[in-house]
Protein backbone atom coordinates (compact mmCIF):
# COMPACT_ATOMS: atom_id res chain seq x y z
CA UNK A 1 0.00 0.00 0.00
CA UNK A 2 2.90 2.32 0.85
CA UNK A 3 4.80 1.62 -1.60
CA UNK A 4 1.83 2.53 -4.19
CA UNK A 5 1.29 5.62 -2.68
CA UNK A 6 4.97 6.53 -2.60
CA UNK A 7 4.88 5.72 -6.76
CA UNK A 8 1.83 8.04 -7.19
CA UNK A 9 2.49 10.99 -5.63
CA UNK A 10 6.42 10.94 -6.58
CA UNK A 11 4.87 10.74 -10.53
CA UNK A 12 2.85 13.43 -9.33
CA UNK A 13 5.76 15.72 -7.76
CA UNK A 14 7.89 14.89 -10.99
CA UNK A 15 5.26 15.58 -13.61
CA UNK A 16 4.01 18.90 -11.82
CA UNK A 17 7.73 20.03 -11.47
CA UNK A 18 8.30 19.49 -15.40
CA UNK A 19 5.13 21.20 -15.75
CA UNK A 20 6.04 24.31 -13.69
CA UNK A 21 9.35 24.74 -15.62
CA UNK A 22 8.09 24.17 -19.10
CA UNK A 23 4.38 26.46 -18.30
CA UNK A 24 4.44 29.90 -19.76
CA UNK A 25 1.69 30.97 -17.97
CA UNK A 26 3.10 32.04 -14.22
CA UNK A 27 -0.09 31.61 -12.67
CA UNK A 28 -0.44 28.16 -13.70
CA UNK A 29 3.24 27.83 -12.91
CA UNK A 30 2.46 28.84 -9.42
CA UNK A 31 -0.66 26.70 -9.41
CA UNK A 32 2.20 23.48 -10.33
CA UNK A 33 4.30 24.29 -7.30
CA UNK A 34 1.38 24.28 -5.17
CA UNK A 35 0.88 20.67 -6.41
CA UNK A 36 4.51 19.45 -5.86
CA UNK A 37 4.43 20.82 -2.09
CA UNK A 38 1.33 19.16 -1.54
CA UNK A 39 2.64 15.59 -2.74
CA UNK A 40 5.79 16.59 -0.66
CA UNK A 41 3.60 16.90 2.34
CA UNK A 42 2.11 13.41 1.54
CA UNK A 43 5.34 11.63 1.54
CA UNK A 44 6.38 13.84 5.06
CA UNK A 45 3.27 11.74 6.74
CA UNK A 46 4.82 8.29 4.83
CA UNK A 47 7.99 9.41 6.72
CA UNK A 48 6.31 9.70 9.97
CA UNK A 49 6.64 13.39 10.18
CA UNK A 50 3.24 14.76 10.89
CA UNK A 51 4.55 18.38 11.78
CA UNK A 52 6.89 19.07 9.15
CA UNK A 53 3.98 17.78 6.46
CA UNK A 54 1.34 19.90 8.59
CA UNK A 55 4.16 22.96 8.60
CA UNK A 56 4.41 22.54 4.95
CA UNK A 57 0.49 22.75 4.33
CA UNK A 58 0.28 25.87 6.24
CA UNK A 59 3.15 27.65 5.79
CA UNK A 60 4.82 26.79 1.88
CA UNK A 61 1.73 25.59 0.21
CA UNK A 62 -0.79 28.34 2.06
CA UNK A 63 1.30 31.21 3.08
CA UNK A 64 4.20 31.32 0.61
CA UNK A 65 2.72 30.22 -2.72
CA UNK A 66 -0.43 32.68 -1.97
CA UNK A 67 2.34 35.55 -1.56
CA UNK A 68 3.40 34.49 -5.04
CA UNK A 69 -0.06 34.60 -6.57
CA UNK A 70 -0.76 37.87 -4.99
CA UNK A 71 2.94 39.48 -6.62
CA UNK A 72 2.46 37.33 -9.92
CA UNK A 73 -1.82 39.16 -10.24
CA UNK A 74 -0.35 42.56 -8.84
CA UNK A 75 1.58 43.18 -11.49
CA UNK A 76 -0.27 42.21 -14.55
CA UNK A 77 2.26 40.08 -16.32
CA UNK A 78 1.70 39.73 -20.35
CA UNK A 79 1.78 35.89 -21.12
CA UNK A 80 3.82 36.77 -24.32
CA UNK A 81 6.39 38.30 -22.54
CA UNK A 82 8.88 35.21 -22.44
CA UNK A 83 8.83 35.70 -26.68
CA UNK A 84 11.86 37.97 -26.97
CA UNK A 85 14.23 35.24 -25.76
CA UNK A 86 17.67 37.28 -25.94
CA UNK A 87 19.75 33.33 -25.47
CA UNK A 88 17.64 31.34 -27.24
CA UNK A 89 20.89 28.34 -27.80
CA UNK A 90 20.51 28.36 -23.72
CA UNK A 91 18.05 26.10 -23.42
CA UNK A 92 19.50 22.79 -24.83
CA UNK A 93 22.87 23.31 -22.88
CA UNK A 94 20.91 23.64 -19.40
CA UNK A 95 18.97 20.66 -20.00
CA UNK A 96 22.52 18.84 -20.55
CA UNK A 97 23.93 20.48 -17.61
CA UNK A 98 21.20 19.57 -15.77
CA UNK A 99 21.14 15.92 -16.77
CA UNK A 100 24.59 15.84 -15.77
CA UNK A 101 24.07 16.99 -12.79
CA UNK A 102 21.09 14.63 -11.99
CA UNK A 103 23.91 11.88 -13.16
CA UNK A 104 26.60 12.87 -10.15
CA UNK A 105 24.15 13.11 -7.74
CA UNK A 106 23.16 9.37 -8.25
CA UNK A 107 26.82 8.77 -8.52
CA UNK A 108 26.77 9.91 -4.75
CA UNK A 109 23.98 8.08 -4.14
CA UNK A 110 25.26 4.66 -5.39
CA UNK A 111 28.47 5.46 -3.30
CA UNK A 112 29.21 4.55 0.40
CA UNK A 113 29.64 7.60 1.27
CA UNK A 114 25.61 8.32 2.81
CA UNK A 115 26.14 6.01 5.88
CA UNK A 116 25.20 7.50 8.95
CA UNK A 117 25.08 6.86 12.64
CA UNK A 118 21.80 5.63 14.02
CA UNK A 119 19.74 7.60 16.46
CA UNK A 120 18.34 7.22 19.75
CA UNK A 121 14.42 8.13 18.03
CA UNK A 122 13.08 5.24 17.09
CA UNK A 123 9.97 5.03 15.34
CA UNK A 124 8.13 3.30 18.59
CA UNK A 125 9.51 5.71 20.38
CA UNK A 126 8.01 8.64 18.60
CA UNK A 127 4.45 7.55 18.10
CA UNK A 128 4.80 6.53 21.98
CA UNK A 129 5.32 10.41 22.93
CA UNK A 130 4.33 11.88 19.74
CA UNK A 131 6.36 13.53 17.09
CA UNK A 132 5.11 17.05 17.62
CA UNK A 133 5.66 17.30 21.19
CA UNK A 134 9.24 15.70 20.69
CA UNK A 135 9.89 18.53 18.21
CA UNK A 136 8.70 20.93 20.92
CA UNK A 137 11.03 19.43 23.41
CA UNK A 138 14.09 19.42 21.14
CA UNK A 139 13.24 23.22 19.58
CA UNK A 140 13.39 24.74 23.22
CA UNK A 141 16.41 23.12 24.82
CA UNK A 142 18.79 22.14 22.46
CA UNK A 143 18.24 24.76 19.51
CA UNK A 144 16.72 27.28 21.86
CA UNK A 145 19.44 29.89 20.21
CA UNK A 146 18.65 29.06 16.38
CA UNK A 147 15.30 29.55 16.99
CA UNK A 148 15.89 32.97 19.07
CA UNK A 149 17.96 33.74 15.95
CA UNK A 150 15.44 33.01 13.45
CA UNK A 151 12.83 35.45 15.34
CA UNK A 152 15.50 37.97 14.44
CA UNK A 153 15.82 37.04 11.06
CA UNK A 154 12.21 37.12 10.34
CA UNK A 155 12.01 40.87 11.61
CA UNK A 156 14.85 41.68 9.41
CA UNK A 157 12.81 40.31 6.54
CA UNK A 158 9.70 41.85 7.44
CA UNK A 159 11.67 45.24 7.87
CA UNK A 160 13.12 44.49 4.38
CA UNK A 161 10.51 43.61 2.55
CA UNK A 162 8.31 47.37 4.06
CA UNK A 163 11.36 49.46 3.15
CA UNK A 164 11.19 47.80 -0.57
CA UNK A 165 7.53 47.97 -0.82
CA UNK A 166 8.29 51.46 -0.11
CA UNK A 167 7.30 54.07 -3.33
CA UNK A 168 11.12 55.85 -3.30
CA UNK A 169 13.74 53.42 -2.83
CA UNK B 1 9.64 -1.86 0.39
CA UNK B 2 10.13 1.64 0.14
CA UNK B 3 14.33 2.76 0.91
CA UNK B 4 16.14 6.06 1.50
CA UNK B 5 18.03 5.83 -2.30
CA UNK B 6 14.06 5.94 -3.52
CA UNK B 7 13.61 9.26 -1.87
CA UNK B 8 17.12 10.88 -2.31
CA UNK B 9 16.35 9.89 -6.27
CA UNK B 10 12.96 11.72 -5.98
CA UNK B 11 14.75 14.53 -4.41
CA UNK B 12 17.47 14.43 -6.71
CA UNK B 13 15.35 14.73 -9.39
CA UNK B 14 13.31 17.50 -7.68
CA UNK B 15 16.19 19.63 -7.38
CA UNK B 16 17.18 19.10 -11.09
CA UNK B 17 14.40 20.40 -12.42
CA UNK B 18 14.66 23.00 -10.01
CA UNK B 19 18.27 23.62 -11.37
CA UNK B 20 16.73 23.45 -15.07
CA UNK B 21 14.29 25.63 -14.60
CA UNK B 22 16.62 28.64 -13.04
CA UNK B 23 18.91 28.09 -16.35
CA UNK B 24 16.12 28.42 -19.31
CA UNK B 25 13.66 30.55 -17.68
CA UNK B 26 13.73 34.59 -18.02
CA UNK B 27 11.10 35.28 -16.19
CA UNK B 28 12.28 36.58 -12.33
CA UNK B 29 9.05 35.05 -10.61
CA UNK B 30 9.81 31.68 -12.17
CA UNK B 31 13.17 31.84 -11.24
CA UNK B 32 12.11 32.29 -7.73
CA UNK B 33 9.61 29.29 -7.74
CA UNK B 34 12.32 27.17 -9.26
CA UNK B 35 14.62 28.25 -6.04
CA UNK B 36 11.47 26.87 -3.62
CA UNK B 37 11.30 23.96 -5.37
CA UNK B 38 14.98 23.38 -4.89
CA UNK B 39 14.79 23.84 -1.18
CA UNK B 40 11.76 21.44 -0.84
CA UNK B 41 13.59 18.91 -2.23
CA UNK B 42 16.54 19.54 0.47
CA UNK B 43 14.01 18.89 2.86
CA UNK B 44 12.62 15.96 1.39
CA UNK B 45 16.42 14.66 1.58
CA UNK B 46 16.64 16.07 5.20
CA UNK B 47 13.12 14.01 6.40
CA UNK B 48 14.51 10.97 4.49
CA UNK B 49 17.37 10.79 6.40
CA UNK B 50 16.31 11.95 9.58
CA UNK B 51 13.52 8.92 9.18
CA UNK B 52 16.02 6.01 7.98
CA UNK B 53 18.67 7.18 10.64
CA UNK B 54 16.03 7.43 13.56
CA UNK B 55 16.88 11.07 14.13
CA UNK B 56 14.95 14.17 14.89
CA UNK B 57 17.93 16.90 14.04
CA UNK B 58 16.74 16.71 10.20
CA UNK B 59 13.35 17.41 10.69
CA UNK B 60 14.45 20.34 12.94
CA UNK B 61 16.52 21.22 9.85
CA UNK B 62 13.65 21.51 8.18
CA UNK B 63 12.00 23.79 10.22
CA UNK B 64 14.84 26.31 9.87
CA UNK B 65 14.74 26.08 6.44
CA UNK B 66 11.39 26.99 6.18
CA UNK B 67 11.51 30.00 8.08
CA UNK B 68 14.56 31.30 6.44
CA UNK B 69 12.18 30.55 2.50
CA UNK B 70 9.77 32.22 4.15
CA UNK B 71 12.05 35.34 4.99
CA UNK B 72 13.78 34.83 1.71
CA UNK B 73 9.97 34.68 -0.40
CA UNK B 74 9.19 38.15 1.15
CA UNK B 75 12.14 39.99 0.73
CA UNK B 76 12.76 38.48 -2.81
CA UNK B 77 9.29 39.46 -4.02
CA UNK B 78 9.77 42.91 -2.35
CA UNK B 79 12.59 43.12 -4.53
CA UNK B 80 10.89 42.07 -7.81
CA UNK B 81 7.73 44.51 -7.39
CA UNK B 82 10.52 47.29 -7.04
CA UNK B 83 12.16 46.39 -10.16
CA UNK B 84 8.95 45.83 -11.84
CA UNK B 85 8.03 50.06 -10.63
CA UNK B 86 11.53 50.84 -11.99
CA UNK B 87 11.88 48.59 -15.19
CA UNK B 88 7.95 47.43 -15.83
CA UNK B 89 9.29 43.88 -16.93
CA UNK B 90 10.25 41.29 -14.98
CA UNK B 91 12.44 39.45 -17.29
CA UNK B 92 15.80 39.32 -16.36
CA UNK B 93 17.39 39.75 -19.69
CA UNK B 94 16.71 43.44 -19.02
CA UNK B 95 17.82 43.78 -16.07
CA UNK B 96 21.26 44.32 -16.95
CA UNK B 97 22.24 47.96 -15.11
CA UNK B 98 24.99 46.54 -13.13
CA UNK B 99 27.02 44.54 -16.17
CA UNK B 100 29.30 47.08 -17.28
Amino acid sequence: MEVYLFYIVATIAVCTGVYLIFEKNPVFSALYLIQTMVCIAVLYILLEAQFIAAVQMIVYAGAIMVLFLFVIMLLNLNIGQEKKDALPYQKIPAILIGIALFAVLCIVLKSKLLQGKQGEYTTAYINNVGNTKLLGNLLFTDYLLPFEITSVLLFVAAIGAIMLAKRKI
Amino acid sequence: MITITHYLVLSAILFTLGVIGVLIRRNAIVIFMCVELMLNAVNLSFVAFAHYLNSMQGQLFVFFTMTVAAAEAAVGLAIIVALFRNKETVNIDDMNIMKW
